[in-house]
């Protein structure tokens, strides 16, 4: 039962963290209908911003953690922003109106591209930082279990529901969100009534890349070490929860990233842990096998 | 001269669609455009807005050459488009079906806009917080017309929008484009399969065929004209 709540606790945690990331691979393939394959490396290039902010401001004395995170937060947010800026107008739009395989493949490179960069400027080896938010509550004790909630995850937890609150608005209800959800739907007729449609499709990789650069600020946070090679593994993930609740669908990719935390959180408490990645697999390639188009995503049929 | 086209040709892939088109739109004038299916129609009102690009000529836009420009900026200037088939954003709203026609529109115009709307179709006021996917064709039609004024276009441009839908609705949509043109000056280009009440509502008309324009006159001219009634009257749409 106290284990049950830990994981639960550490399933959120992890759900919130390949949420932000989700929600950037579900709002490029709605505009585009591409898989931003260097999405995952964009996450990396933002925790490794972290990094070396945390370890830059402790080095300059410092020593206000809100103050901390707050700098590095802005900080990599900034230059993250410009990355997946840059990543969109380098490697994808030159290829827009090409076959659909070639910015999948271009994606792919860029992938490749940023662990290369990274490693060779980084280094290959896995970089620790000073903890930057130690202690937590202890929630209950129950035959000699302590269920923890660290204070990171707390963070965590709050600044991805206020995020998502924002995203939610953002969308829905400025005219910002409205075109890029025209742009969604109906690219062609969405520059005829005057957008920018090129404009629109930056904005959303700049957005997407904002939401991955907080995941890497609040991963930094957490784990205390980075490699070049992050990217790749919880970029698939997030992935998959993009897919697992429907690709194109914002609540869904919120979802899908939620129920993948659990459910490696409760695998691992339970079953063998070093088939923790295979159950999410087996468990997405379940749900699409009856509901092709994700949890919440749209059959792809629609009345016209 | 509010839109000239001098010598346009387009591509539409391998199919050369328009060939040296020449015509001319003035100042609160409805022209029409007619012709049958795959004369070039949709591909010429595609062009104005550069998709697919003039592969030669020039388009002229009031007083300004604006052949060449992305179609974001060509609408800024001022056309406004009711495509072929309304493309209205099913998955939106009403309203903000209207207020994507109207994002390069004065803020402050909105809401006279939007009453102006709901009074030209009291349909779209009773139903401007249903998905635009759930209205009936006519109904869409008359939001992507609405969608299109939001924008207070100096041109306006129709692409079919009598096709598909059921007579009650196409005599309201001809209604309404008298009436914009008459009591607003509103200059309007429209291309039309139903030639019948597409010259009627015209001061004056081209016939394309294969891509070049073979007739010109005034709408009664040509509603008279013996090739018009054989090729686009009588029997309906004759190839």
């Amino acid at each position: 039962m106290a284990l049950a709540l830990q994981q639960l606790i550490n399933g959120l945690t992890l759900g919130a963290v390949y949420g932000l990331i989700a929600i950037g691979y579900t709002m490029v393939y709605g505009i585009i209908g591409m898989i931003n394959f260097a999405h995952g490396d964009i996450y990396m290039v933002s925790a490794f911003i972290a990094v070396t902010g945390f370890t830059l401001l402790a080095a300059l004395g410092v020593s206000s953690v809100p103050l901390a995170l707050l700098v590095v937060l802005v900080v990599s947010v900034l230059f993250t922003s410009v990355y997946g800026w840059a990543v969109e107008r380098t490697a994808y739009r030159p290829l827009r109106g090409s076959t659909r395989l070639a910015p999948l493949i271009s994606a792919i490179g860029m992938s490749i591209f940023l662990q290369n960069m990274v490693q060779l400027t980084q280094g290959a080896r896995v970089k620790p930082i000073a903890p930057v938010l130690i202690g937590g509550f202890d929630l209950l004790t129950i035959d000699d279990f302590t269920v923890h909630l660290a204070y990171s995850q707390v963070l965590i937890i709050l600044v991805t529901v206020a995020l998502m609150l924002a995203f939610t608005f953002v969308i829905n209800r400025t005219s910002f969100g409205r075109q890029q959800r025209a742009c969604e739907q109906d690219r062609t007729m969405t520059a005829l009534l005057g957008i920018d449609v090129d404009r629109t499709i930056s904005f959303t990789f700049m957005l997407g890349a904002m939401l991955a650069a907080v995941a890497g600020v609040l991963v930094t946070v957490y784990y205390g070490v980075v490699d070049f090679y992050i990217g790749f593994v919880v970029g698939i993930k997030a992935f998959t929860a993009a897919v697992f609740g429907g690709i194109g669908s914002l609540p869904g990719a919120m979802l899908g990233a939620i129920l993948n935390g659990l459910i490696e959180a409760f695998w691992v408490a339970y079953l063998p842990p070093e088939y923790k990645d295979v159950a999410t697999f087996a468990i997405l390639i379940l749900v699409l096998m009856f509901r092709p188009s994700g949890l919440l995503g749209r059959p792809e049929v629609e009345k016209v | 001269m509010m839109l000239e086209l001098r010598g346009v040709h387009a591509h539409y892939g391998p199919i050369h669609a328009l060939r040296g088109v020449d015509m001319a739109v003035q100042v609160g004038e409805v022209v029409t455009l007619i012709g049958a299916n795959g004369a070039g129609k949709s591909t010429l009102m595609m062009s104005l807005f550069g998709l697919p690009r003039a592969s030669a000529g020039h388009i002229i836009f009031d007083g300004e050459d604006i052949t060449g420009l992305p179609a974001h900026a060509i609408a800024r200037r001022g056309i406004a488009l009711v495509p072929e088939g309304r493309r209205i954003y099913p998955r939106m709203t009403v309203l903000e079906n209207l207020q994507m026609g109207a994002a390069l529109a004065d803020p402050l115009n909105f809401e006279v806009d939007l009453q102006r709307m709901c009074a030209l179709f009291p349909i779209l006021g009773e139903r401007r917080h249903q998905r635009g996917g759930t209205l009936s064709g006519g109904e869409q039609q008359m939001l992507a017309i609405a969608r299109a004024l939001m924008a207070r276009p100096k041109l306006l441009l129709l692409d079919e929008p009598s096709l598909g839908l059921a007579p009650l609705y196409i005599r309201k949509i001809f209604q309404t484009l008298r009436e914009l043109n008459r009591d607003h000056g509103m200059t309007i280009l429209l291309v039309e399969q139903n030639a019948h009440h597409a010259l009627r509502v015209a001061h004056r008309a081209y016939v394309l065929q294969h891509g070049s324009i073979v007739l010109a006159g005034t709408g009664r001219e040509l509603l008279a004209s013996a090739e018009v009634r054989a090729a686009y009257l009588e029997g309906g749409q004759v190839r």
